[in-house]
């Protein structure tokens, strides 16, 4: 006669309050952290990388480093 | 009567099963003038420890004593005339082991990771061996001086040049950064 009756109801709700807000609160964090921490500075570098391209120059160079096959290097 | 199995006892099932046949087996191998050891009959209730499974199907106790028995006859009647010692008793008549005997941990997971980590360990070996003695000679591809022509092509041809491979190469100073 001294135990306390213990809980039978509400055990899926009772773990639910208290691990959702968690769940969610620790998927913002991760959403946020990504958007800053990644897609943020990958768009800057391309801007950056594209801000002073020179295509031609570029091509230029690869074309006489000889990596092409549709053109040989100027001078062959 | 309806063979009942769910999916949280198979596991022990098995291993109980596998028990039972080996432990019947060598029994029998051992000693041939001694009793087969019983088989467990699946068919019929079984009495189960299982976090699962709270009221097993049948009763811990199969055999009772004159005494057990009277303990059920007076079960019958109003329960505050039972004593606490009482009540106990017929507990452990009915249930084996309690739950926080049944979810006591133990050290078993020590000797599984000693055990993993050995293998690992055994593994490792027998590859080292082979590879002295069994593997071909590495491809072409492998030698030094052909790595270097591999990274200069990929530098020529600027692969991921943003943020990646050729990313890393400072072109005006021939270096990396």
């Amino acid at each position: 006669m001294s135990l306390q009756k213990p809980l039978m109801r509400g055990l899926l709700a009772k773990r639910l309050r208290f691990h959702v807000p968690i769940a969610f609160a620790l998927s913002m964090l991760a959403a946020v952290g990504w958007k800053y921490g990644v897609t943020e500075p990958r768009k800057k570098a391309y801007a950056e990388f594209y801000k002073h391209y020179d295509a031609t120059k570029e091509f230029t160079s690869m074309r006489e480093a000889g990596v092409f096959e549709s053109v040989r290097p100027t001078g062959k | 009567m309806m063979l009942r199995l769910t999916a949280g006892r198979v596991g022990s099932l098995v291993a109980r099963r596998a028990a039972v046949a080996l432990t019947t087996s060598s029994a029998r191998m051992a000693s041939h003038g001694h009793e087969v050891s019983e088989a467990v009959d699946m068919s019929k209730p079984m009495y189960w420890d299982r976090r699962e499974i709270p009221l097993p199907d049948k009763r811990y106790k199969d055999i009772l004593t004159p005494a057990d028995k009277s303990l059920k006859e007076k079960e019958k009647g109003p329960w505050g005339q039972l004593s606490n010692e009482e009540k106990l008793a017929l507990y452990r008549l009915s249930f084996c082991q309690t739950y926080p005997e049944m979810n006591q941990s133990s050290s078993e997971w020590k000797t599984v990771v000693a055990g993993v980590l050995y293998c690992i360990g055994l593994t490792g070996l027998v590859i080292i061996w082979q590879t002295a003695y069994v593997s071909p000679p590495a491809p072409r591809t492998f030698d030094a001086e052909w790595q270097a022509k591999q990274v200069k092509r990929m530098l020529d041809m600027r692969v991921s040049p943003i943020e990646g491979f050729a990313a890393q190469w400072d072109y005006e100073k021939g270096q990396w950064k």
